[in-house]
C-alpha cells in the first residue's frame, strides 16, 4: 500500500511540477502568470485521447500533434491575453485577459469534446503491474523536461538569451536582444511543456475539461512554495505536494485531502508570501 | 477680503452636490419604479428571469465593493454562494439538525457567509493580485468538492431540496418583490457605502495604496470590513438561489457562475453602483435573446471579457461618464490663498519638535544614511538638500514610517515613534506628499482631498451603511473641509473634475490640500517643485512658508537650490547618508565644502 501510494504520489507530483514549470517558463518571459498553464494540462489529455484513441493515429503522431497544439495555445495566450495588456499602466489586467482566454478554452473543450471524463489510451502495450506506465510515464517527461531546459539554458544562445530576459529585461532589450521574439518562444516552449504534462498524466488523469482549473490551480502551489521562476524549487515542492496529497488521500479521504492542501497552502502562503525560497522586499516609494 | 469668495465657492460646490445627487439618484429610481411594476406586465417566465436578476445582484452588489472598489480580484466568489444555498437548505430540512423556519436559516447562512468571506478574503491583505486570485479559485473548487463528497448532509451529487419561504412570499411573485425588496436594500446600502470615506478609502487603496497608508487608512480593518459585508450578502443571495431552483446540486454551481458575478462588474466599470447593477441585469438576460447560444454562453462571457479589458478597461461607467468628457478651461493658473489658512486650522494644538537621534539605515551593504541627527521646529521651514543618493527621501520615508531604521529614534515630542507603522503618523498629524503625485485618477479632485481627512469620520462603517446621522454629518463636514482644502491651494474651480485629467503641476498642489486635511503639525514634502514652472514655483515657496506661519513645521526635499533658499529657516545638506552641514541659509551658502560640492564657486 505504501508503495502504491509513493508511486502514485510521485507521478501526481511530477505532473504539478511540470505545470509549474509551465507557468515559470512564461513568468520568466514576461513577468505575467497566465492562468492557461492549467488549461494547457488540460489540452494535452483531450488532444493526446481524440488524436490517438478517437481518430486513430499512430502513437507519434497523436503525441506530436498534441504537444504542438499546446505550443499552438502558448503562442495564442501570448499575442491575445499577454502581449496588449503588457503595454498598458495598469498591467495587472494580465490576470483577467489570461483567465478569460482560460476560460474560453475550456468551454470550447467541453461544447465540443464533452463535459464527460473520457479514458486516456495506453500508449505501450504492457501489462499493467506495480510500476505502471501511468506512474512511469509523467515521471519519465518530468526528467526529460528538466533536463531539456537545462541543457537549452545553460548550452545554447537562445537558452542564454532567455535567461538574460527573465533576468533584466531592460538591460537584455539594450543589448538588442529580440525581446517580442523571445517572449513568443517562451510561450510556445510553455504551450508544450504544459501539453506534455497533460498527455503524460492523462492516464491518471482521463481526457476531462475540468481539468483546467484544478491543475491551474494544484500547478500553481508549487510556484508559490518553490519561488517565482524557480524550476527545481517547483520540482521540489511538486514532488512534496504530489506525496502529500496522495497520503492525505489515503488516511482522510478526498476531500479533506483536497481540504488540506488548500489550508497548507494558505498557511504557508501567510507565512511566507514570497514562497519559501527567496525573498525580496519590492521598493514602493 | 477672501474669505467671502471661499464661501461662495463652497456654496455654489454644495449646491452643485446636491443637483449632481438628484443626477445620481435618478436612474435608481427609474430602476426601482420598473421593477416594482415589472410583474403586472412582463409573463411568469419573465418574472422568473427578473427573480434571478435580483438574487444576482445581492451577491454582485457585495463582490463590487471587493473587485470594483478594493480592485481585489476574487474570482472564486461562487463559493459564498454555494455556502448560502447548502446552508439554508439543509438547516431548512433538517439534514443535520431540527429542521428551522426558513427566514432565521437564511440569517444563519448571512453569519456564516460573513466568516467565510473573511477566510477566503483574509489572504489579501499579504497576498499579491494572482495569489489571491488563485486562493480564490482554489476555495471555489473545494468548496464544490465537500458538497459534493459530503453525501449525508449535502446529498451529494443528488443535491437536496431548497428552502421555500412562507406566505406571502411562497408564490412566484410574491418572491420576486422578497428578491426585488433585498435587492433594492442592497443597492441602497452598497450606494451610501460608495459615497462615504470607507468607498473613498477603498479606491484609494486601489489605486494609491502609499497615499492611502500616508492618509492613515488601515487596510486590514477595512478589507475584513468589507469582505465580512460581502460575504453575508452573497451567502444569503445563495439561500435566495436555493429557493429559486427549488431543488441543488453541486452542479448548480459551476465557476461560470463565478465569473458571470465577476463579468458584470468589470462590464459595468470600477467605482461605480450603477454600472455593476446594469452589467447584472444584462447578463442575466442577454442569454434569454439568444436561445441557440445557451450553450456557449460562458464562452460568450469570457470572450466578452477578454474584450473589455482590452479595449474598454472603464466599462459602461466611463461610457456613461458624460460630464467628464466637457472639456476643462485650458488656460488656468493656480493661485494659492494662503490667508484661508487660519481657517483650515481652526485650533491648532501646540506640539514640540520632531527629531532623529542617530538614525542609521543600510540597504545591504549601502548606508542610506548613517547616524543621522535632525531636529525640526514647529512653524519653521526646513530644507533638506543633497546629490542623488544622499539619503533626503529615505528620511523621509524613515520618519513617515515606510522604512524602518536600523539604528536609532524618531521622536515627536519626545516620544519615539513606533518603527514601520505608516498608517499611525496621520493620527499623529504628521502629513506627506510623494515625489510622483499618488492620486486615485478615477475619483473627482474633491474626492481625493477628501480622502486626506479619512481619519477624522467618527460614523461607523454600519453607520455608513445605513446612512445615519452622525456619519451624514462627517460627510458634510469632510466636504466643506475639502472644498476650504481646495480653495487654499487656488484649485476650488477644478472640484468636480476627474482627477487623471488634470496637469502635473494641479496634482501635486491637490496632494498638498490633500495632506493639509490633516491639520498636520509636520508636513513632509518630497521634491514638491518638480515639474513646476518658475512663476509656480514662487507661489509654492510663498505658500509653504505660510503653511509654517500657521505653526506648521515643514520639511521639503528638494534639488531647486533658489526654493530651499528663499524659504527655508533651516537647511541640512547630506551626503552620502551623512550630515554635511547644517544651519541658515546665510551659513550654508558660505560653507566651504557644500559651495565647492554642490553650488559652484
Amino acid at each position: 500500500m505504501a508503495i502504491s501510494i509513493v508511486l502514485s504520489g510521485v507521478a501526481i507530483g511530477c505532473i504539478y511540477a511540470l505545470i509549474g514549470i509551465t507557468y515559470n517558463v512564461m513568468f520568466s518571459a514576461s513577468r505575467v502568470f497566465s492562468f492557461t498553464a492549467g488549461t494547457l494540462g488540460m489540452l494535452g489529455g483531450v488532444l493526446g485521447s481524440l488524436f490517438i484513441a478517437r481518430i486513430g493515429m499512430p502513437f507519434a503522431a497523436g503525441f506530436l500533434l498534441a504537444l504542438a497544439g499546446g505550443a499552438v495555445l502558448g503562442i495564442v495566450t501570448e499575442i491575445v491575453a499577454v502581449r496588449p495588456v503588457l503595454k498598458r499602466l495598469d498591467q495587472h489586467l494580465y490576470v483577467l485577459s489570461t483567465l478569460a482566454l482560460a476560460l474560453m478554452v475550456q468551454q470550447f473543450t467541453a461544447i465540443k469534446w464533452g463535459t464527460d471524463a473520457r479514458p486516456f489510451p495506453r500508449l505501450f502495450d504492457l501489462a499493467r503491474g506495480g510500476f505502471d506506465q501511468q506512474f512511469w510515464l509523467p515521471m519519465v517527461a518530468c526528467a526529460a523536461v528538466i533536463v531539456g531546459l537545462e541543457l537549452l539554458y545553460r548550452r545554447t544562445l537562445i537558452g542564454r538569451a532567455f535567461v538574460a530576459i527573465a533576468e533584466d529585461t531592460y538591460a537584455a532589450r539594450a543589448l538588442g536582444l529580440p525581446e517580442r521574439s523571445l517572449r513568443m518562444t517562451s510561450f510556445a516552449l510553455a504551450g508544450l511543456i504544459g501539453a506534455l504534462a497533460g498527455f503524460a498524466g492523462g492516464e491518471m488523469l482521463l481526457a476531462f475539461f475540468g481539468n483546467a482549473p484544478l491543475l491551474t490551480f494544484y500547478g500553481f502551489i508549487p510556484v508559490a512554495l518553490g519561488g517565482m521562476g524557480n524550476n527545481r524549487g517547483a520540482v521540489v515542492a511538486g514532488l512534496l505536494l504530489g506525496l502529500f496529497q496522495q497520503t492525505a488521500n489515503f488516511l482522510v479521504g478526498g476531500i479533506f485531502a483536497s481540504v488540506a492542501v488548500f489550508t497548507v497552502f494558505i498557511v504557508v502562503l501567510l507565512v511566507h508570501p514570497e514562497g519559501l525560497v527567496g525573498a525580496t522586499l519590492q521598493r514602493r516609494v | 477680503m477672501e474669505m467671502p469668495a471661499a464661501q461662495l465657492h463652497t456654496s455654489r460646490a454644495n449646491v452643485l452636490g446636491s443637483m449632481s445627487a438628484i443626477g445620481t439618484a435618478l436612474p435608481f429610481l427609474l430602476l426601482l419604479v420598473l421593477g416594482a411594476v415589472f410583474p403586472f406586465f412582463g409573463g411568469g417566465y419573465w418574472s422568473l428571469i427578473a427573480t434571478r436578476a435580483c438574487v444576482y445582484w445581492v451577491l454582485v452588489s457585495g463582490l463590487n465593493l471587493v473587485v470594483g472598489f478594493a480592485g481585489q480580484i476574487a474570482i472564486g466568489w461562487v463559493a459564498l454562494l454555494t455556502l448560502g444555498a447548502y446552508t439554508t437548505s439543509v438547516l431548512v430540512a433538517g439534514n443535520a439538525t431540527p429542521p428551522l423556519p426558513p427566514y432565521l436559516a437564511l440569517a444563519i447562512a448571512g453569519a456564516v457567509g460573513a466568516i467565510s468571506g473573511l477566510i477566503v478574503g483574509l489572504p489579501a491583505l499579504r497576498l499579491r493580485t494572482f495569489y489571491f486570485a488563485i486562493t480564490t479559485l482554489g476555495f471555489a473548487t473545494i468548496v464544490t468538492q465537500v458538497a459534493l463528497a459530503w453525501q449525508s448532509v449535502t446529498g451529494g451529487g443528488v443535491g437536496v431540496a431548497g428552502p421555500i419561504f412562507p406566505e406571502p412570499f411562497s408564490s412566484p411573485t410574491g418572491f420576486y418583490y422578497f428578491c426585488f425588496g433585498l435587492a433594492a436594500i442592497c443597492t441602497w446600502m452598497t450606494a451610501n457605502v460608495a459615497a462615504s470615506r470607507f468607498g473613498r478609502a477603498l479606491t484609494a487603496i486601489r489605486d494609491a495604496e502609499v497615499a492611502a497608508e500616508a492618509c492613515g487608512i488601515g487596510k486590514p480593518v477595512l478589507l475584513t470590513t468589507v469582505f465580512l459585508f460581502s460575504g453575508a450578502v452573497a451567502a444569503v443571495a445563495g439561500g435566495l438561489f436555493a429557493a429559486l431552483q427549488s431543488y441543488i446540486t453541486p452542479d448548480a454551481f459551476t465557476l461560470d457562475l463565478s465569473v458571470l458575478f465577476f463579468i458584470a462588474i468589470l462590464i459595468g466599470g470600477r467605482s461605480s453602483i450603477l454600472g455593476p447593477l446594469l452589467g447584472t441585469i444584462l447578463l442575466t438576460v442577454l442569454p434569454e435573446f439568444a436561445a441557440p447560444l445557451v450553450a456557449w454562453s460562458t464562452f460568450l462571457y469570457a470572450a466578452l471579457l477578454l474584450a473589455i479589458v482590452l479595449a474598454i478597461p472603464g466599462g459602461i461607467a466611463e461610457l456613461l461618464d458624460f460630464k467628464n468628457r466637457r472639456p476643462i478651461e485650458s488656460d488656468r493658473a493656480i493661485i494659492p490663498r494662503p490667508e484661508l489658512l487660519a481657517r483650515l486650522f481652526d485650533a491648532p494644538g501646540h506640539v514640540g519638535a520632531l527629531t532623529l537621534e542617530a538614525v542609521s539605515l543600510s540597504f545591504g551593504g549601502v548606508h542610506a544614511i548613517d547616524s543621522l541627527d535632525l531636529e525640526i521646529r514647529p512653524g519653521q521651514v526646513h530644507g533638506l538638500i543633497g546629490p542623488n543618493g544622499s539619503g533626503k527621501t529615505t528620511t523621509l520615508n524613515v520618519i513617515s514610517g515606510y522604512y524602518a531604521q536600523q539604528r536609532g529614534a524618531v521622536r515627536l515630542d519626545g516620544t519615539t515613534l513606533p518603527v514601520f507603522a505608516r498608517e499611525r503618523r496621520a493620527h499623529m498629524r504628521i502629513a506627506r506628499t510623494f515625489q510622483t503625485p499618488r492620486i486615485v485618477g478615477s475619483a473627482s479632485v474633491l474626492q481625493n482631498v477628501m480622502i486626506g481627512g479619512t481619519i477624522d469620520g467618527k460614523g461607523t462603517f454600519v453607520e455608513a451603511l445605513l446612512s445615519l446621522p452622525r456619519h451624514r454629518r462627517d460627510e458634510a463636514k469632510l466636504r466643506d473641509t475639502a472644498m476650504l482644502a481646495l480653495a487654499t491651494v487656488g484649485l476650488e474651480r477644478l472640484a468636480a473634475v476627474r482627477a487623471d485629467r488634470l496637469q502635473h503641476s494641479e496634482l501635486r498642489f491637490i496632494e498638498i490640500a490633500r495632506a493639509l486635511m490633516l491639520r498636520p503639525a509636520y508636513l513632509l514634502l518630497d521634491e514638491p517643485a518638480a515639474g513646476l514652472s518658475a512663476e509656480e514655483i514662487k507661489r509654492l515657496g510663498a505658500f509653504l512658508l505660510a503653511i509654517a506661519e500657521a505653526g506648521t513645521g515643514v520639511l521639503v526635499v528638494e534639488h531647486h537650490p533658489d526654493l530651499i533658499f528663499d524659504i527655508c529657516h533651516q537647511i541640512t545638506v547630506l551626503n552620502l547618508g551623512r550630515k554635511l552641514a547644517a544651519g541658515t541659509p546665510a551659513e550654508i551658502r558660505s560653507h566651504r565644502e557644500v559651495v565647492n560640492a554642490y553650488l559652484g564657486g
